[in-house]
């Protein structure tokens, strides 16, 4: 308001759309501290993010040929439990079993595993209701009754294709990027 | 001050003059917690416990200073800094940390009776929202400092705890989990996240210090409420804060911190669980993960969304975990009432009591591990619990027929006794009773 009286005066620094120099460059003055002050809240929000030193530990190499089948392995990727299970082609057949359209997180064993090799099942330890760690990977733990992993936090139950049949977990246990090095060496966060 | 027969500060030495006259700060304390604060003379005990969760504040900023002073902030040297070299070496350790570790259970138990206090005899309405609100900010505050607190021992539960709580935002699609890795510094809970939780949770007391003095500043300026609800009328309805509440407040913090010394000196580990005296391990989750008590209610919400719909269970879990402490936010305009006091609303008393007990089932189920009824319990008790904020507090003030109200705080504590009814200081005969009917 206060600057339409004063230029209703008809002060000479007005341009024909009633916009005084002086308003100008107010708007110029702020805009440029304003993001000045949000470009110097980028490093402020970025140091947050995983540094240099936890992205190296991204990938891991596990040695795969003492794993027999039945039998599986937890190891630590990016401070995170993976499991390595070598199924026998009795779990093997049960997960093939299973009609898709039962699962609440559709996936076969064939997408879930790499072409010729599926007995080697990857998949992270963790439950993906609220992150942990269920059992089963270990020698007499308890499967559940779909014989993969049983989450002892919320009941959350997982086949021998480590997919959620029952329970509040949303998501199939996830399987990492993965690649056979070698037939008996996985790298585990490699693409391939 | 709000009522115009506060007393006015009147330095008497020549050192408060000379101060006053350069910096009030004189004026400032006696204003607000001295003769210069008049307080409604009618206040039970249950409007001492603002100043016991100041003082249990107080007790954990000073504590936590002096323990963070021990504390190693490093995933291999946490958990031995702590039970070590804390708990065995450090001279006075122990005390410092079951003072810290009980001083926390402390000030979440006086905060939530403070809190209580407020719902049932109306101490959200007008003039007094922002009070309310304020206060539901440091109980936020409070919540995110105990426990990032609670990681730092970086035993099995802090662990899985700092996993269980970020996991919290991978419920929401597609930014959630990169905002969990941008939360932790990782992937899972590791070195980045342990260093980021100490440094603020030695920030965050006291920006909750600092949200307290708003509070107190909002409650001064219409003043304290009562437990008639009625608003004071004039000087005959009041006591000044000193010498009345200062003793009153005093003889009742030391009722308390003697509890508080019981607990900690001979039940230092009830309220705590013993996994977290295992070192935290990445790979083997305990079999029964819970909360410390003080979140229970909150972990059953959380829990009892077993089956999604629209939306997946997890993300409504914790929709309605936010939810359940966002909507307090909103309390002073779903209850209309303008009756204040639960003692004058004979419904909404009811009402408030069986969301006492609801609150109550809550904090049980959240503790106790799951089964078929503890499940279908909580999702009850869940349901209720918005059913009264959401439904029953609107319909019953819409509703209500209030009790009559007294005619004035005086009228509600004399029973009618007018001639004790002269201000403080001004009694004719020195009868000493009203001194002592606050």
């Amino acid at each position: 308001m206060a600057t339409k009286a004063r230029s209703a005066e008809g002060s000479q620094d007005t341009t024909g759309d009633g916009v005084r120099r002086r308003d100008f460059l107010n708007v110029a003055a702020v805009s440029f501290a304003g993001v000045g002050t949000v470009a110097a809240l980028a490093p402020l929000i970025v140091q947050m993010s995983p540094s240099a030193d936890v992205l190296a530990l991204a990938s891991t190499e596990v040695d795969i040929s003492k794993v027999q089948p039945g039998q599986g392995i937890k190891i630590s990727w990016r401070k995170q439990p993976v499991f390595v299970r070598n199924l026998t082609p009795k779990e093997i057949a049960e997960a093939n079993a299973v009609p898709l359209s039962e699962l609440r997180d559709p996936q076969s064993l064939a997408e879930r595993t790499k072409p010729g090799k599926p007995n080697w099942l990857i998949t992270l330890g963790v439950c993906t209701h609220l992150g942990c760690v269920p059992l089963g990977i270990g020698e007499g733990e308890n499967r559940g009754p779909y014989g993969g992993y049983f989450c002892p936090c919320h009941g959350s139950m997982y086949d021998t294709a480590a997919r959620i049949r029952q329970g509040p977990a949303p998501k199939n246990l996830e399987v990492p990027d993965y690649k056979f090095t070698s037939p008996t060496t996985v790298e585990i966060g490699a693409k391939g | 001050m709000s009522f115009s027969w506060a007393k006015p500060y009147e330095p008497k030495h020549p050192a408060m003059k000379w101060l006053d006259e350069r910096l009030p700060i004189p004026r400032l304390v006696y204003g607000a917690t001295g003769p210069g604060y008049p307080v409604p003379r009618n206040l039970n005990f249950f409007w001492n416990f603002g100043v016991l969760a100041a003082i249990f504040l107080g007790i954990q900023i000073i504590t936590g200073i002096v323990l963070a002073m021990h504390f190693y902030a490093t995933t291999d040297g946490a958990f031995n800094s702590v039970n070590q070299l804390i708990m065995r070496d450090v001279n006075a350790g122990w005390l410092l940390r079951y003072a810290h570790m009980n001083g926390a259970s402390f000030f979440f138990l006086v905060t939530y009776i403070h809190i209580f206090r407020g719902l049932y005899y109306g101490s959200y309405k007008p003039p007094r929202e922002l009070v309310w609100m304020l206060g539901l900010v440091i109980y936020l505050l409070m919540m995110a400092t105990g426990f990032m607190g609670y990681v730092l021992p970086w035993g099995q539960m802090s662990y899985w705890g700092a996993q269980v709580i970020t996991g919290f935002f991978s419920a929401f699609p597609i930014v959630g989990e990169p905002i969990r890795i941008w939360l932790l510094g990782g992937y899972a809970p590791d070195q980045a996240a342990l260093t980021r939780f100490f440094s603020l949770h030695y920030l965050l007391p006291f920006v909750i210090a600092a949200v307290v003095i708003l509070h107190i500043w909002a409650l001064h300026i219409p003043g304290s409420g009562n437990p008639t609800g009625v608003d004071v009328k004039d000087e005959k309805d009041t006591l000044p804060f000193h010498p009345f509440y200062t003793a009153k407040d005093g003889w009742f913090a030391a009722v308390v911190l003697l509890v508080y010394a019981l607990v900690t000196f001979y039940a230092p580990n009830y309220l705590g669980h013993p996994d977290n005296y295992i070192p935290a391990n990445p790979l083997a989750t305990p079999a029964h993960i819970v909360p410390e008590w003080y979140f229970w209610p909150f972990y059953a919400i959380l829990r009892s969304f077993t089956i999604g719909f629209i939306l997946p269970a997890k993300l409504w879990g914790v929709l309605a975990m936010f939810g359940s402490i966002l909507l307090l936010f909103f309390l002073p305009w779903l209850d209309k009432s303008p009756v204040r006091s639960g003692n004058y609303r004979p419904v909404f008393k009811r009402f408030f009591w069986l969301l006492v007990i609801d609150v109550i089932i809550l904090g049980y189920v959240g503790g106790a591990p799951l089964n078929w009824w503890r499940t279908a319990l909580g999702q009850a008790a869940s349901a209720y619990y918005f059913l009264h904020f959401l439904v029953i507090l609107p319909l019953v003030s819409a509703f209500e027929t209030p009790d009559p109200l007294p005619n004035s705080i005086t009228d509600s504590v004399l029973h009618g006794e007018t001639a004790e009814a002269a201000p403080a200081g001004k009694r004719r005969a020195s009868r000493g009773s009203v001194a002592t009917a606050g």
